[in-house]
């Protein structure tokens, strides 16, 4: 069995309440870093842990917190990305629903590391429950004189805040969440400046994943080095992954960074093999974003090894043969799945979730929707193929937000690895067309 | 801009509106937009008519047009009226692949209308949603706030049924917009 940093005591009855979680351990992080730590000791213990971002980046969590500027008499922001909009994951709803605490006590133990006031954590509007959810925690944790002035008499205060977005995976983005939380357009904004230096309000700020937040309250608790330990090389500690598709047992799973692929697939502690009895076709591992890859890929990279779930294994041959961990959405597809009809469900998402501002992103995502609607009524050229690789080519790298590069990843990857499928789209198409096709039919209907 | 009704927050919602509105730094209260549209939203008919988005912007002190432009911005504020239940159907990817599509074809024969229309009795109106982070429990509906999932037709006819017998709004409600 795996350790388990964070959803350790995700079943205990009641775990949701205050008491309960802290009959359990909770908060004693948070007192041990008000009682017996500076802020600087536990942004070095973080450092340590190797922890890197759970949101999709993975970027060093430690060395974002480093960069945070200090100016005299100006606030600091803590902004905890609750947005989860990344296609295939569902971790953090998870985490927030079931142990609303565990997040709470790390954004106060992150807010006293980054000398925070206030923080805010921004959720997704279609989770209005969770945010009920965590709202009911909070108002405990003032009740309990954890939030508000003087925390458990340290001299820390601080008070946390609930937002809601309103429906869109923009707001995700680091930026356009700020913007967002200022109350405008999800816009994502031109770095630099970034946050740590010109984030909420103008004011320096810190935005990390739910999950991110969440950890560092097992690191505090016993350390970086203990968390480092978990793992394998500058993967490490525990990952919470959201598992779904064709398979038989998808939920959230967290894992020790290094469960080999396979096993997360097939064994019956994670997704507990391939529903029906069916072989696997492909995975796309880290939400929609990330290159897909086809079965033997995801098991083995193009060296033969076996393929890890970590940052660097899964990554392991680049574009060419690999793909990313990201945000942990785990999305599997039996050998019936059609890739150029996930291919077109995936590219009228970016369509649709353009913000606007870029010409590649807002008008490269529809071209590729219509020429994939195209392909897969059966009129498609091969040409088209080469049209669609072209136009993703032009988006990535060339755009305000890295929306862009999620959208022509998907496109690239599809193609370098199951081009034939396209073929015989352009081919047989006619005569395929009539399996499924009814979302396809709508937005001719909307259009 | 408005048509003839009054809109005006009752009493309760105000109060809940200027707690949320006392978040946030003396001169950042636009940070209240949308919780405020989602207030009245549910205050005002489950939609957000340019009066009750005037109602908003005059209880911000902002201009009108930077409510609107923000409301047009977001998936969940509709611009136009629905009906009590809103179903909402995700259309992305794990979804998709365990049957979306079925579903939402299996409602519109059910309700007799298609995605982006309401019943004519004014019960219900059927919308495609991107994913709502319940992909491990595919495919799903939201209304009002709840999530149904592993949905069958047998669930989401039980669903449909029960709703109409209840024949209640289903909104995000008030007492959601908890408050500290
Ligand atoms: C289009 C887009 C959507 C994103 N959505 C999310 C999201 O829903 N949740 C999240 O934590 N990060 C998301 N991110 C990443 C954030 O910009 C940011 O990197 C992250 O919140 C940083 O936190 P971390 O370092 O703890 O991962 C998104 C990025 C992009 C470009
Ligand atoms: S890349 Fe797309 S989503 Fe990002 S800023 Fe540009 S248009 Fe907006
Ligand atoms: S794909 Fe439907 S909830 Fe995520």
């Amino acid at each position: 069995m795996g350790r388990k940093l964070l959803l350790e005591n995700d079943h205990i009855e009641g775990i949701r309440k205050l008491d309960v979680y802290r009959k359990h351990g909770g908060y004693s992080s948070l007192e041990k870093a008000l009682k017996t730590m500076t802020p600087e000791q536990v942004v070095e213990e973080v450092k340590a842990s190797g922890l890197r971002g759970r949101g999709g980046a993975g970027f060093p969590t430690g060395m974002k917190w480093s960069f945070i500027a200090k100016p005299a008499g100006v606030p600091r922001y803590v902004v905890c990305n609750a947005d989860e909009s990344e296609p295939g994951t569902f971790k953090d709803r998870y985490l927030m629903e079931r142990i609303p605490h565990l997040l709470i006590e790390g954004m106060i133990a992150s807010s006293f590391a980054l000398g925070a006031r206030t923080s805010f954590i921004y959720i997704r509007g279609e989770y209005f429950y969770v945010a009920r959810i965590l709202e009911q925690a909070i108002a405990e944790a003032y009740e309990a004189g954890l939030l508000g002035k003087n925390i458990m008499n340290s001299g820390f205060d601080h008070d946390c805040y609930v937002q809601v977005g309103a429906g869109a995976y923009i707001c995700g983005e680091e930026t356009a969440l700020i913007e967002s939380l200022e109350g405008k357009r999800g816009n994502p904004r031109i770095k630099p400046p970034f946050p740590a230096v010109a984030g909420l309000y103008g004011c320096p700020t810190v935005v990390n994943n739910v999950e991110t937040i969440a950890a560092v309250v097992p690191i505090i608790k016993d350390g970086g080095a203990a968390y480092a330990s978990i793992g394998v090389g500058k993967s490490t500690g525990t990952k919470l992954i959201s598992a779904s598709g064709h398979i038989n047992k998808p939920g959230v799973y967290e894992i020790e960074l290094g469960v080999p692929v396979e096993e997360f697939i097939y064994s019956e502690q994670y997704c507990g093999g391939i529903r029906n009895g069916k072989k696997l076709k492909a995975v796309v591992a880290g939400g929609s974003s990330v290159p897909i890859l086809p079965a033997d890929l995801i098991l083995k990279t193009a060296a033969g090894e076996s393929r890890l779930m970590t940052y660097e294994s899964l990554a392991d041959g680049g574009f060419a043969s690999g793909t990313m961990l990201g945000s942990g959405g785990f999305i599997v597809m039996d050998e019936d799945t059609s890739i150029v009809k996930n291919l077109w469900n995936f590219t009228r998402f970016y369509h649709h979730e353009s913000c606007g501002q870029c010409s590649p992103c807002r008008e490269g995502t529809g071209w590729m929707e219509k020429i994939l609607h195209k392909i897969l009524d059966g009129n498609g050229t091969l040409a088209d193929v080469d049209l669609l690789w072209d136009i993703q080519s032009k988006i990535e790298g060339k755009t305000i937000c890295p929306l862009g590069d999620a959208a022509s990843w998907p496109v690239a990857s599809a193609i370098r690895h199951f081009r034939s499928e396209f073929e015989e789209y352009v081919r047989n198409g006619k005569s395929i067309k009539d399996v499924k096709h009814y979302f396809r039919l709508h937005q001719v209907a909307e259009a | 801009m408005s048509d003839n009704k009054e809109y005006k927050f009752s009493d309760e919602t105000l109060a809940t509106a200027q707690r949320i509105i006392r978040r946030y730094p003396e001169g950042k209260e636009k940070s209240a937009l949308i919780p405020l549209l989602h207030l009245a939203q549910a205050e005002f008919d489950g939609w957000l008519s340019p009066g009750a988005m005037d109602c908003v912007s005059a209880l911000l002190k902002i201009q009108p047009i930077e409510a609107y432009e923000v409301a047009s911005f977001y998936s969940m504020f509709n611009l136009k009226p629905v009906g009590k239940c809103v179903i909402e159907v995700c259309r992305t990817s794990s979804c998709w692949l365990l049957g979306a599509e079925d579903i939402v074809r299996h409602i519109e024969k059910k309700l007799n209308i298609h995605v982006g229309e309401t019943t004519t009795d004014g019960m219900f109106t059927l919308k495609t949603v991107e994913c709502l982070g319940s992909c491990g429990t595919a495919p799903m509906l939201q209304c009002g706030g709840d999530y149904y999932e592993n949905l069958t037709f047998d669930k989401v006819d039980n669903l449909l049924e029960k709703m109409k017998s209840e024949g209640k709004r289903r909104v995000y409600t008030k007492d959601d917009m908890i408050n500290i």
